[in-house]
C-alpha cells in the first residue's frame, strides 16, 4: 500500500493547502454580515470536476500499483511463482509516441489560447492519431508477448501486465472519445471561447495518463527480469 | 461580534436562464430527469425498495437461526445467500447510495443555495448506473445456482470456488453490479463534491455550511478515494473468475485434483477489500454525523455546541479511517508490529468521535427540546452510537479481538454502530425533510409507533447478541446442533431475537405506509414547520420549484445555527436574514 499512500499523501497536501485558505479557524457564530467571497475558486467547474475525476482515476492506479508491487514482494516468501515477462521492446516506442500526442495535445491547448484555428485542429488530429498508434502499439507488445508464449494466466506478473496495461488502454480509449467530441465542435466551428475549454480538459487528461504510464513503465523496468539481475535495482525494489 | 464587511445587503447572484436546464416532456421532467430534487428522490425510492428485499432476506436468517430445520427451502447454501446479499444490500446499495445519492442530491444544492448540481446530465447519469447496478443483483436471484453466498467480503478463494453457492453466476453478476455501480458513484460524487466546491451562493463560506453538507461533503470525497479500491479488487477478481488468471488464487488442491491456479495471494484481496471497507464505515457514518447535528439543532432550538470542533473532527475521521483497514484483518495473521498499529489508531479515532457525542449532548443541555419524531430519532442514533462505539474500542484490541472476531459479539457491534445507528438517522432525516420534499407533514402518531417499536426492538434483537458472543456463539453457522458449551437457553435467547426481528421489521410497514398515506392526507406543512435556519427551509415554494429559487440565489448572512437569538423573531434567524439596521448594530 505504500504507493497508495505516496498518492495520498499528494491530495491530502492538496486539499490541506485548500483548506488553510479557508478559514477553518473562524468563528462563524460571531461572524455575521455579508461575506463577498464564499471561497470558490474562479477556475470553471468543468475544470475542477476534471481534477477530482483525475484524483479518482489516479486512487485507482495507485491501488494496482500497490497491489502489483505488495504481490511482488511476498515473492521473498516463495521466489519461484513470480516470473516477470520480459519487456517488449515495443514499449520504449509506444511511451515515445504517447510524450509525442500528449505534446501534440498541448500545442492544440496552445493554439486554442492564440486563436489558431488551423494549428488547432492539426494539433488535436495529430493527437488523436499518435493516441490510436500508441494502442495499436499497446496491443502489438501485447501480440508480441502472446506469441513468446507468455499468456495472461500462466503467471501472476503476466497477469498484472495485461491488466494494468488494458485499464490504461481504456482511459485513453474513453479519453478519445471525449477527444473526438471536442473535434466534433472545431468543425462546427463553435467560438474559440467555449473550444478553449475542451482542447484543456484533453490535454490535462492526456498529461495524466502519459503520468500513469511512465509511472507504471518505471515500476516495469525495475522490475524487469533481465535488468534487475543487477544489484542495485534489486535494492531499490527491495526498498519499495 | 464581528462585523463583516457593509451592512447593506448585497446584490445577489444572478443565473443566467440558459445555464438551467429546462424538462421539455414528461418523460424528462420525472423519468429522465436532471433535476437533483428528482435524482434524489429516484435514488431514495430505489434504494428503500431494494433495502426492503434486505429485511427480508434477514428475516429469513433469523427464522433459520430460531428454528433449525423448520423451514424446507432454508437450506445451508441459500441461508449463505441471504446473508451475502443482506450485507451487501444494506451496506452499499441502501445506505450508500441514500445518504449520498439520495440525501445528498436533495440537501447539497438547496442548502448550499445553488440552482442545481454543476453537472446535471452525469448526475442523472449516475442515477441510471446505479438502477443498473441493483437490476444486475436482483438477476443473481433468478440465474442459475442464485447470488453468491461467499459473504459480503466476498473473500477469495472461496468466493469463486466450486461448492460456494452460487459461484456459477452469482459471483460473476455480484461482481459486475459492484463494477457499475462504483462507475455510478463516481458520477455522483463528481457532482457532490464540485457543486460544494463551487455551486455555493454568495456569502455561504465553508465554515456557514451546515454540518450536514459537512458529513455528505466529506464522505463524498472519501468515497471517491476508497470505492476504487473495491473496483480494482472486483476487477481482479472477476479476471480470476472468468479468465483463469491468479490475482487472489493460491494453488489449490480440490477434491486430490490441482486447480488450474496458482501464485495468487487472498490476503492481497483482503487488504483492497478493507481498504475500502472501513472508509465505508465512514461513508455512511459521516453523512449520519451531519444530518443528526442539524436535527438536534433545529429540535432543540439551540445552536450546535462547538460547530468548529465539529467540522475538524469530521475532517480527521476522515483522514484517520485510512489508516485502520487492518483491524479487519487481525485474525488473517499480521506482524505484530502492524497489529500494534492498526489498534492504536483505531482506538485514536474515538477522540474525534466522542468529541462529537460530547458537543451533540452538550447542544441538548439545557435546550428547548421538542420531542418531535425526527428528534427522537437523532437521540435514539446517539445512544446507539455509543453503544456500538464502545463495542468497537473492544474489538480494536487485537487481543479481544482475536476470540471475539467469528462470534455474534461481532454481529451486534456493526450492526449498532453501522446498521441501526445510521438507519435512525435515515428515518429521523426523512420524518425532518419530508414536509420539504412532499409539502405534507408525515402522521405524527405513526412516526412514534414506528420510533419506539425499531428503537426498542433493535436492543432487543442486537442486546442478545452481544451476550450470545461472549458465549462463543459462532456467527455465520447456518445451525449451531449440539455443543458443550451453549447452553439450552441460548437457542431461547435465539427465539427471542428472532421474535423481535420480526417485530420490528413489521413496523417498518408502517413507515411505508406513512410515506404514502402522507403524501395525500397528511397536514399541510407550510414552507418552514420546524422553524430551521438553513436554506432549504426558505425557498419560494413547497416543494421546491425547478431551479429552486425564484429570480434571485439567496444571499447567506450567517451561520447555520442562529437559534434562541434573542429577539428575533420566533427565536431563530435564517441563514439569508441580513443582518439588522445599523441602529440595532451596537446593541449586537
Amino acid at each position: 500500500m505504500s504507493i497508495m499512500f505516496v498518492f495520498l499523501g499528494v491530495i491530502g497536501t492538496i486539499a490541506a493547502w485548500w483548506l488553510s485558505r479557508q478559514r477553518l479557524a473562524s468563528k462563524p457564530w460571531l461572524e455575521v454580515g455579508a461575506i463577498d467571497d464564499a471561497g470558490a475558486s474562479s477556475l470553471p467547474a468543468a475544470k475542477i470536476g476534471l481534477g477530482v475525476f483525475l484524483a479518482v482515476v489516479g486512487a485507482l492506479f495507485a491501488l494496482f500499483f500497490s497491489a502489483y508491487v505488495m504481490r511482488m514482494h511476498m515473492v521473498e516468501t516463495n521466489l519461484a511463482d513470480w516470473k516477470a515477462p520480459p519487456l517488449p521492446g515495443l514499449l520504449w516506442l509506444n511511451t515515445g509516441v504517447l510524450i509525442l500526442s500528449s505534446g501534440a495535445l498541448q500545442w492544440a491547448r496552445g493554439a486554442a489560447r492564440h486563436r489558431e484555428m488551423e494549428a488547432l485542429k492539426a494539433g488535436l488530429i495529430a493527437g488523436g492519431v499518435l493516441s490510436l498508434a500508441f494502442l495499436a502499439g499497446q496491443l502489438l507488445a501485447w501480440r508480441n508477448l502472446v506469441d513468446a508464449g507468455y499468456f495472461l494466466a500462466s503467471n501472476p506478473a503476466n497477469a498484472f501486465f495485461y491488466l494494468i496495461t488494458g485499464v490504461h488502454g481504456l482511459h485513453v480509449l474513453g479519453g478519445l472519445a471525449a477527444l473526438g467530441a471536442t473535434l466534433a465542435k472545431a468543425w462546427d466551428g463553435v467560438a474559440f471561447d467555449q473550444m478553449r475549454l475542451s482542447v484543456e480538459l484533453c490535454a490535462i487528461y492526456w498529461h495524466f495518463l502519459l503520468l500513469v504510464w511512465l509511472v507504471f513503465f518505471g515500476l516495469l523496468l525495475l522490475t524487469d527480469p533481465i535488468r534487475s539481475e543487477s544489484g542495485l535495482i534489486a535494492a531499490i525494489c527491495r526498498v519499495f | 461580534m464581528v462585523d463583516l464587511g457593509s451592512v447593506e445587503a448585497i446584490p445577489p447572484a444572478e443565473t443566467a436562464d440558459v445555464e438551467l436546464y429546462h424538462p421539455k416532456s414528461w418523460l424528462t421532467k420525472y423519468v429522465f430527469c436532471q433535476d437533483a430534487k428528482v435524482i434524489a428522490i429516484q435514488y431514495s425510492v430505489t434504494a428503500l425498495a431494494i433495502g426492503f428485499v434486505a429485511l427480508v432476506l434477514s428475516w429469513l436468517m433469523r427464522l433459520q437461526l430460531a428454528f433449525p430445520g423448520s423451514f424446507a427451502f432454508i437450506t445451508p447454501s441459500s441461508y449463505y445467500q441471504f446473508i451475502t446479499m443482506h450485507g451487501m444490500i444494506m451496506v452499499i446499495y441502501l445506505l450508500t447510495a441514500l445518504f449520498l445519492g439520495g440525501f445528498g442530491n436533495y440537501l447539497i444544492p438547496l442548502m448550499l443555495g445553488a440552482r442545481d448540481m454543476v453537472f446535471p446530465y452525469v448526475n442523472m447519469l449516475s442515477y441510471w448506473i446505479y438502477l443498473l447496478a441493483v437490476l444486475v443483483l436482483i438477476a443473481t436471484f433468478f440465474t442459475p445456482g442464485g447470488p453468491t453466498g461467499a459473504g459480503w467480503t466476498l473473500y477469495p478463494p472461496q468466493a469463486i470456488l466450486e461448492g460456494t453457492p452460487g459461484q456459477d453466476w452469482g459471483i460473476i453478476l455480484m461482481l459486475i453490479s459492484l463494477i457499475l455501480f462504483i462507475i455510478g458513484f463516481t458520477m455522483g460524487g463528481l457532482n457532490y463534491v464540485v457543486t460544494v466546491l463551487q455551486g455555493r451562493t454568495r456569502g455561504m463560506t465553508l465554515m456557514r455550511m451546515p454540518l450536514t453538507i459537512w458529513g455528505i461533503f466529506t464522505a463524498a470525497i472519501m468515497a471517491l478515494l476508497a470505492f476504487p479500491a473495491l473496483l480494482v479488487g472486483a476487477i481482479m477478481m472477476l479476471f480470476d473468475r472468468l479468465l483463469g488468471t491468479s490475482f487472489f488464487m493460491p494453488a489449490i488442491v480440490q477434491a486430490g485434483e490441482h486447480l488450474k491456479y496458482g501464485g495468487g495471494s487472498p490476503i492481497l484481496f483482503q487488504h483492497l477489500f478493507w481498504f475500502f471497507g472501513h472508509p465505508e464505515v465512514y461513508i455512511v457514518a459521516l453523512p449520519a454525523f451531519g444530518i443528526v447535528s442539524d436535527l438536534i439543532s433545529t429540535h432543540a432550538r439551540k445552536n450546535i455546541f462547538g460547530y468548529r470542533m465539529m467540522v475538524w473532527a469530521i475532517l480527521a475521521i476522515a483522514i484517520l479511517s485510512f489508516v485502520v483497514w487492518g483491524h479487519h484483518m487481525y485474525i488473517s495473521g499480521m506482524n505484530p508490529p502492524f497489529g500494534f498499529f492498526f489498534a492504536t489508531s483505531t482506538l485514536i479515532i474515538a477522540v474525534p468521535t466522542a468529541i462529537k457525542v460530547y458537543n451533540w449532548v452538550l447542544t441538548l443541555w439545557r435546550g428547548d427540546i421538542h420531542f418531535t419524531v425526527p428528534m427522537l430519532f437523532a437521540l435514539g442514533f446517539i445512544v446507539t452510537f455509543v453503544n456500538g462505539g464502545i463495542t468497537g474500542l473492544f474489538l480494536g484490541n487485537v487481543i479481544v479481538d482475536v476470540p471475539l472476531s467469528a462470534t455474534m459479539f461481532v454481529v451486534a457491534h456493526f450492526h449498532m454502530v453501522m446498521g441501526v445507528a445510521p438507519i435512525l438517522v435515515v428515518f429521523g432525516a426523512i420524518y425532518h425533510w419530508y414536509p420539504k420534499i412532499t409539502g405534507r407533514m408525515m402522521n405524527e402518531t405513526l412516526g412514534r409507533i414506528h420510533f419506539w417499536i425499531t428503537f426498542l426492538g433493535a436492543y432487543a434483537i442486537f442486546f442478545p447478541m452481544h451476550y450470545l458472543g461472549f458465549m462463543g456463539a459462532p456467527r455465520r453457522y447456518y445451525e449451531m446442533g449440539e455443543t458443550a458449551f451453549m447452553p439450552a437457553s441460548a437457542m431461547t435467547l435465539n427465539i427471542f431475537i428472532t421474535i423481535a426481528a420480526l417485530i420490528v421489521g413489521a413496523v417498518q410497514l408502517a413507515f411505508a405506509f406513512n410515506l404514502i398515506w402522507s403524501l395525500f392526507k397528511g397536514r399541510e406543512a407550510g414552507g418552514n414547520p420546524w422553524r430551521a435556519t438553513t436554506l432549504e427551509w426558505q425557498t419560494p415554494q413547497t416543494p421546491p420549484g425547478h431551479g429552486n429559487w425564484g429570480k434571485e440565489l439567496p444571499v447567506v448572512y450567517r451561520w447555520a445555527y442562529d437559534y434562541s437569538a434573542p429577539g428575533a423573531d420566533g427565536g431563530f434567524l435564517p441563514q439569508n436574514q441580513p443582518p439588522a439596521a445599523p441602529a440595532s448594530r451596537a446593541a449586537a
